[in-house]
C-alpha cells in the first residue's frame, strides 16, 4: 500500500515534537476528517532554523510530516513557501490515490506557519482557533453531488444515476 | 514467529478437515449437479450432502437453504428478493444504522426504485428497541432486516423478540447473521426469521461461499436469472469447490463450538482487561455481554486507528481498523458515529477478533506490544496535548 520511503518516514518520523518558543506555528485538518497537522518552526535571518511536527492521522499523514520537516529545515522562507504537497508527495516516492487529498497537508501546514510567524512580526494576531473551526464547516458540508449535473447522488455511487457520469471513489466531490 | 492473527472478522483460514475435504472434492468430482448422468449425479449427491451440512448448524430443513457466492450476494439476495416478491404487498422497509453495506447499500438501490426505507437508531451499546421497531411498522411494510450480530461492535441485536413483531405484523424478517453464524449457536427455530444470511468464511470454510436460509413459503424472488439451481432461488452452476468447503466448515464448527467458545472467551476477556488495565482512555465498544465472543472493538483516544494498525503490523500482530482513514471512502465509521461516539475517536478504533488457533501467548504478546505503540503516537498527537493541558 505504502512506498519504502513512506514506511521509514512513517516508522521513524523526523523532527517530532514542539518548539515552546516557536516563532510562528500552523495548524490544519482536524481529528473529524482523519487527519490533523501542526508545524512549529524557529526563524533565525530569513531561514528556517528548527522545525518540528505534531500529527494526529494516517501512516501517510505522519509520514508527510516526517518528510515536510526535512524538505523545509535550512530553507530561506520564500524557498519553504515554494513547497508544495505534491512536492512531499514525490519526494516520499509517491501516496495512495485516496491518501492525495486527506493526508497530504504538509505544505499547507508550514506555509500556515510562515503566515503565522510573518503575521507576529507585522503586530497582526491571528485566532488559528478560529481558523480550524472553519476548515471543519468546510469538511462537514460535504454531501453527495454529482460532478458534471450537480444532482444530489446516494453515497458511494458508481456513477451519478441522472447523466452517467463516473463519481470519483475519493470522498472530494 | 509468526504471524498473530487477530482479524477472524475479515476472514478465517481454512480448517484443515475443510481444506482436505475441497482437495478430495477436486480430485474427484467434476460433474455438473443438473446432469442426470452418473458423473453428473456424484456432483448433485456432495451438493446435497453439504446443504445438510448447513442446514444442521442451524437447525433448519435442507430445502431451505440456498447457495450464494458469499455474505453479500446472501444480504442482497434477502433484501432484493424480497422487495420484489414482495411489491404487490408494499414498498416500505425497517432496517438499523449500523447494518452491514451489503443490505445498506442494497437498499440505495431500492430508493432509486421508489421504495421508503426508515433506518432505526441503536443506544449506545449498539442495541435497537424492538419497540422501535413496532412502530415503524406500516400497512406497506414488508420487510424488516435486522443483523444478528454487529461486524464493528459485536452487538447481538434482539433478533427473536424482533422476529415475533414481524411474525405478528406479517412482515416478512430477514437478518444477517453473517459474524454469528458458525461462531455462536443459531438455531433458525427458536429464532424465528423468514431469511438468514452467512457466510462460510466466517467459520473455517472459504471465501466466495455463503447461504441463504429461506423459510419455506417466503416470497424471495431470484437474484440471478438463469436456470433452476437452487430450488429456483439463484441461477447458475454453483461453486461446489467452495459449497463442500462450507458444508465440511459448518460440520466442523457444530462439533467443535462447545469446545471453541470458552477456550475463546476467556482469551477475549483477558485481551479487553488487559488492553483496559494497561491503556488510559481507552473505549471498550458494544453491548458487555449481549456480545460475540470473540471481538474486541477497542477506540483509544488521541491516536488514529490506522497509524495503530501499521505499527502492530510491523510487530507480527494483524489487526483490522475502523479509522475513516483506512476504509477507502475516507468517513468515520456510520456505526461508531450511531452509538453516539464523536469522530475523533471513532477513528482510533481497533478490532481484534481472536480465531481458534489464538493462544494465550499471544494475547500477551498484544498486551505487551500495544501500550508503548500507543504512547508513541500519543507522544506524537496534537490532540493528546490539548485535551490533557485543558
Amino acid at each position: 500500500m505504502y512506498s519504502q520511503i513512506v514506511m521509514d518516514h512513517f516508522k521513524n518520523p523526523r523532527n517530532v515534537g514542539e518548539i515552546p518558543d516557536a516563532d510562528g506555528i500552523g495548524e490544519v485538518g482536524n481529528p473529524v476528517c482523519g487527519d490533523m497537522m501542526n508545524v512549529y518552526i524557529k526563524v533565525s535571518g530569513d531561514k528556517i532554523a528548527d522545525i518540528k511536527f505534531k500529527t494526529f492521522g494516517c501512516g501517510a499523514a505522519i509520514a508527510v510530516s516526517s518528510m515536510l520537516t526535512e524538505l523545509a529545515k535550512g530553507k530561506t522562507l520564500a524557498e519553504a513557501m515554494n513547497i508544495t504537497n505534491k512536492d512531499v508527495a514525490e519526494a516520499l516516492g509517491g501516496l495512495p490515490q485516496n491518501k492525495l487529498h486527506c493526508s497530504n497537508l504538509g505544505a499547507d501546514a508550514l506555509h500556515s506557519a510562515i503566515k503565522n510567524y510573518m503575521d507576529r512580526k507585522s503586530g497582526k494576531i491571528k485566532d488559528t482557533a478560529k481558523d480550524r473551526e472553519e476548515h471543519v464547516k468546510s469538511r462537514e458540508a460535504q454531501a453527495c453531488y454529482c460532478p458534471y449535473c450537480s444532482k444530489k447522488v446516494e453515497e458511494e455511487s458508481p456513477f451519478c444515476i441522472f447523466c452517467g457520469t463516473e463519481i470519483p471513489h475519493e470522498h472530494d466531490h | 514467529m509468526g504471524v498473530i492473527y487477530l482479524d477472524h472478522l475479515s476472514g478465517t483460514p481454512l480448517h484443515p478437515r475443510v481444506k482436505e475435504a475441497m482437495i478430495n472434492h477436486i480430485n474427484t468430482v467434476y460433474g455438473n449437479p443438473v446432469s442426470d448422468h452418473q458423473v453428473g449425479q456424484q456432483a448433485a449427491q456432495a451438493l446435497d450432502t453439504a446443504r445438510s451440512q448447513v442446514a444442521a448448524l442451524i437447525n433448519a430443513d435442507p430445502g431451505e437453504i440456498v447457495f450464494e457466492s458469499g455474505g453479500t450476494e446472501s444480504v442482497n439476495h434477502a433484501v432484493k428478493g424480497v422487495a420484489i416478491g414482495m411489491r404487490e404487498k408494499g414498498n416500505h422497509i425497517i432496517t438499523t444504522n449500523i447494518e452491514h453495506k451489503s443490505v445498506l447499500n442494497s437498499l440505495r438501490t431500492l430508493r432509486l426504485l421508489d421504495y421508503t426505507v426508515t433506518s432505526l437508531d441503536v443506544d449506545s451499546q449498539g442495541l435497537v428497541d424492538p419497540a422501535a421497531v413496532e412502530a415503524a411498522i406500516t400497512p406497506g411494510t414488508i420487510l424488516i432486516s435486522i443483523m444478528l450480530a454487529n461486524n464493528e461492535i459485536g452487538t447481538l441485536e434482539p433478533i427473536a423478540e424482533i422476529a415475533k413483531i414481524a411474525q405478528k405484523h406479517k412482515v416478512v424478517c430477514h437478518s444477517d447473521a453473517v459474524d454469528a453464524v458458525g461462531v455462536i449457536p443459531v438455531d433458525i427455530k427458536s429464532l424465528g426469521v423468514d431469511l438468514l444470511s452467512m457466510a462460510a468464511n466466517q467459520f473455517y470454510g472459504p471465501p466466495g461461499v455463503g447461504a441463504l436460509y429461506v423459510r419455506k413459503g417466503t416470497r424471495v424472488w431470484p437474484l440471478l436469472d438463469g436456470g433452476m439451481q437452487e430450488n429456483k432461488r439463484r441461477a447458475g452452476t454453483e461453486n461446489l469447490i467452495g459449497i463442500v468447503g462450507m458444508g465440511v466448515a459448518a460440520a466442523v464448527a457444530k462439533e467443535e463450538m462447545p469446545g471453541r467458545l470458552p477456550l475463546i472467551k476467556a482469551l477475549r476477556d483477558k485481551l479487553r482487561d488487559g488492553l483496559v488495565a494497561r491503556i488510559p482512555d481507552i473505549i471498550i465498544n458494544g453491548h458487555p455481554t449481549q456480545c460475540l465472543p470473540h471481538l474486541v472493538s477497542a477506540s483509544v483516544k488521541y491516536v488514529e486507528g490506522e497509524s495503530l494498525m501499521l505499527m502492530l503490523d510491523e510487530e507480527g500482530i494483524a489487526v483490522a481498523t475502523r479509522s475513516a482513514c483506512a476504509s477507502g471512502s475516507l468517513r468515520a465509521s456510520h456505526v461508531l458515529i450511531s452509538t453516539g461516539m464523536d469522530f475523533a475517536t471513532a477513528q482510533g478504533t481497533l478490532l481484534f477478533s481472536l480465531g481458534r488457533d489464538t493462544t494465550e501467548a499471544d494475547v500477551n504478546r498484544v498486551l505487551e506490544v500495544m501500550p508503548p505503540i500507543v504512547q508513541t503516537l500519543r507522544d506524537m498527537s496534537p490532540i493528546y496535548k490539548k485535551e490533557h493541558t485543558a
